[in-house]
């Protein structure tokens, strides 16, 4: 058994997963509200990709740039995209979601597909269909920067043949964690995140204390919109490149993680984010060695089972309190 | 008096119903004899469409199998394809010289042959249905939508992944075509690909079939049974309705008809690989149901019609006018970009995403019945359940013809 290999494998799913925690939680925040698939916010994500890799590209910062105009310029393309994404989320619930909310659970849940198809197709006229590169603004030194190798601590212990620490995966975990710190303060410790949880318990109740329902509804969106935006900012740094298609499966991937953690719960989405992030990666790198004929394509066979079985038998996720209404 | 006028009510509801089933019944007939004209017309007239028909009639097969689980049931299946992806690899496996199991020799010889492989195609389908459907028709609408989904993904990824069996991506070639139909005198009806005819009619005859049974299932105790799990499981259950198995025969019985189109698809297109079968089939197929007027069986062949022929013809043919224009007005700056140079260059098929996407949205939003709503549907589909008229409405009208009648 090789241990190199699985730490390695653990630190790339730790990356990949806080990204799907990024994504789950838009899912899991939509949810807990309206009780919506959003099915369309895996291709929000995308466009917050697309988004952000042309707004680099506009400011015109390459890695040839001084340290300062490099992080400036990704902030920039960080806080863009979340905006984008955050309005683009909302427009959607405003012009769709919201004229369905009474109608029957699943005309939504319809008219949510036929947005991710929409948002596809958009993605297809705005960049084409083929997988767009990201502009080459981190400096290569920065990707291949192995910061266990560098860090004085250890000495010089490890080298590149034993685990590699990327810069990159540092940038993932220093952009999500800050993000899922204001987001939890920002549900638990402000008036409208109060008013978000008030929402998600009783609707009506919630109404009926004077809290404005749509409003309400509609910071979820946004809020969830913007962690999107985060998100495919990050992506398209950390893979490097893009695609119109990425949205289904990172979306999936992230409902499927949402589901794991027990939808409605945020807590749950993260770690669930985080585990669906862990077995993506030792599917993907680690598995092959260890069971014969495994191979990275069974990855979404492996996934989507994790999502059937886990609905089957455990609606309520990990940390989902058991509804009766959700089986 | 009150039990004649009850009787008076009853005898005039079933009059109306039966004036409109013979209203509804003379309307198929001019339509399938109508479309049964249709290739003559296409030679007459040098269309040279019946190629692109063909495609058309199985996805009417689809549109009307899903219409059973989605339509009837009200089950959101968004893995739809799944099924269909099941129904071309059984005939694959079952007819094709390739296919590990004939080398192998575990398929009897009398099997071989198109029709009995399509029979076991539907009704392996429908086996598969209650396989996926058992475990999982207990959870909830939307819940349900994604684990379909799940399998949806899951079941042509193991055709890709299991190369062995499945021949991999590349996936089985030379599978079965129907023996020909010896005629009299020499003659006979041969179904290689280039046969448009032939596939026509055989499509035809297969989708008269399916309408068929459909409708009779439609009216069947099982079709009344699953209107009433679609309109309020818990009343259905305690009116002595068991839910599950009722869900699970909608889910079988929509399964095996996605088989069946399955099978006809893959004898028809020689081969199968898994690259056919992916998530924008079962959306598709979704937007013609919805499209069309979900639950109402011929509002969905409309669907169909009007989806297919968009993917399948007018993409096409509308393509190169389009351009000519473009380059005619060459020069028209928007704030997009170049409108004249966007119309010289764009082709339409790669709008099928947005045209489904935009049936879906619009539908629900503006007409959420479909464009030749089934009535019952309608009514659900507009309101919350709390004021949910039809009842009503229904019984206003049977009251009102019972009056008439009387007065």
């Amino acid at each position: 058994m090789n241990w190199t290999l699985f730490f390695q494998m653990v630190i790339i799913g730790i990356s990949t997963g806080s990204l799907i925690a990024l994504i789950a939680l838009g899912y899991t925040l939509v949810y807990g509200i309206v009780e919506l698939i959003n099915f369309a916010h895996g291709e929000v994500f995308m466009l917050g990709s697309f988004f952000a890799g042309t707004v680099i590209g506009l400011t015109g910062v390459t890695s040839e740039n001084s340290t300062f105009q490099i992080v400036g310029t990704l902030l920039l393309a960080l806080l863009a995209s979340m905006v984008f994404c955050a309005v683009l989320n909302a427009f959607i619930d405003r012009v769709a979601y919201r004229r369905l909310r009474n109608a029957p659970r699943l005309a939504p849940l319809i008219a949510a597909i036929g947005f991710s198809f929409i948002l596809q197709n958009i993605a297809i006229y705005w960049k084409g269909p083929n997988p767009i590169i990201a502009p080459k603004i981190l400096p290569k030194e920065f990707t291949q920067y192995n910061i266990l190798k560098r860090w004085d601590i250890f000495g010089g212990y490890f080298d590149d043949k034993f685990i590699r620490f990327m810069a990159k995966d540092v940038m993932v975990i220093a952009i999500t964690i800050p993000l899922l710190i204001a987001m939890t303060w920002f549900v638990y410790h402000t008036r409208i995140g109060t008013a978000m949880r008030a929402t998600a318990q009783d609707r009506e109740a919630a109404a009926l204390m004077g809290i404005d329902i749509n409003r309400t509804i509609q910071v979820a969106f946004l809020l969830g919109g913007s962690l999107a935006g985060a998100a495919g900012m990050v992506a398209l740094i950390y893979n490097s490149s893009a695609r119109f298609n990425m949205g289904f499966q990172y979306g999936l991937f992230a409902f499927t993680a949402a589901v794991l953690g027990g939808i409605g719960n945020l807590f749950g989405a993260v770690v669930g984010g985080l585990l669906i992030g862990l077995i993506w990666a030792m599917s993907d790198g680690w598995m092959p060695t260890v069971v014969p004929g495994w191979g990275a394509q069974w990855t979404n066979t492996v996934i989507f089972s994790i999502l059937v079985l886990v609905l089957i038998f455990r609606p309520a996720g990990l940390f989902g309190k058991a509804t009766t209404e959700k089986v | 008096m009150a039990v004649s006028s009850v009787q008076a009510r009853t005898e005039a509801f079933f009059a109306e119903r039966k004036s409109e089933s013979n209203d509804r019944l003379r309307k198929v007939l001019i339509g399938l004899v109508l479309v049964s004209l249709y290739p003559i017309l296409d030679r007459w007239l040098g269309l040279g469409l019946l190629g692109s028909l063909i495609p058309i009639l199985m996805y009417a097969l689809l549109a009307m199998g899903l219409n059973i689980v989605v339509g009837y049931a009200g089950l959101l299946d968004i893995g739809y394809v799944a099924f269909f992806i099941i129904g071309a690899y059984a005939q694959a496996f079952l007819t094709s010289p390739n296919s590990y199991f004939i080398r192998n020799g575990l398929v009897p010889g009398f099997v071989q042959n198109f029709w009995v492989a399509m029979l076991f195609s539907w009704v392996l389908a429908a086996i598969f249905g209650v396989l996926i459907g058992a475990p999982t028709l207990r959870l909830r609408g939307d819940y349900l939508a994604i684990v379909t989904l799940g399998f949806g993904e899951i079941v042509p990824d193991f055709f890709t992944n299991a190369a062995g069996i499945t021949g991999g991506p590349r996936g089985i070639g030379q599978i079965a075509k129907p023996p020909a139909i010896p005629l009299p005198g020499d003659r006979s009806i041969t179904f290689t690909s280039t046969d448009h005819f032939s596939w026509f009619y055989l499509l035809l005859v297969v989708g008269t079939l399916t309408l068929f049974v459909i409708t009779r299932l439609y009216d069947s105790r099982m079709g009344r049974a699953w209107q009433a799990i679609r309109e309020d499981e818990i009343a259905a259950a305690s009116m002595g309705i068991p839910p599950v198995s009722t869900k699970l025969w909608a889910f079988a019985l929509g399964a095996s008809f996605a088989g069946f189109a399955g099978s006809v698809y893959s004898g028809y297109l020689n081969s199968v690989f898994p690259d056919q079968f992916q998530f924008s089939i079962s959306i598709l197929v979704l937007s013609m149901v919805i499209l069309g007027g979900i639950g109402n069986i011929y509002g969905v062949l409309a669907g169909a019609l009007i989806i297919g022929s968009f993917d399948r013809i007018l993409s096409i043919k509308l393509t190169p006018p389009m351009n000519s224009l473009g380059r005619m007005i060459s020069d028209w700056p928007t704030p997009f970009g170049n409108l004249g140079e966007f119309l010289a260059r764009h082709e339409l098929s790669s709008d099928r995403f947005l045209i489904f996407g935009l049936a879906l949205v619009l539908v629900m939003i503006l007409r959420p019945g479909g464009l030749f709503p089934s009535k019952q549907r309608a009514a659900e589909m507009q309101g919350d359940d709390d004021n949910f008229e039809f009842d009503d409405y229904e019984s206003n009208q049977t009251l009102r013809a019972a009056r008439r009648k009387e007065a």
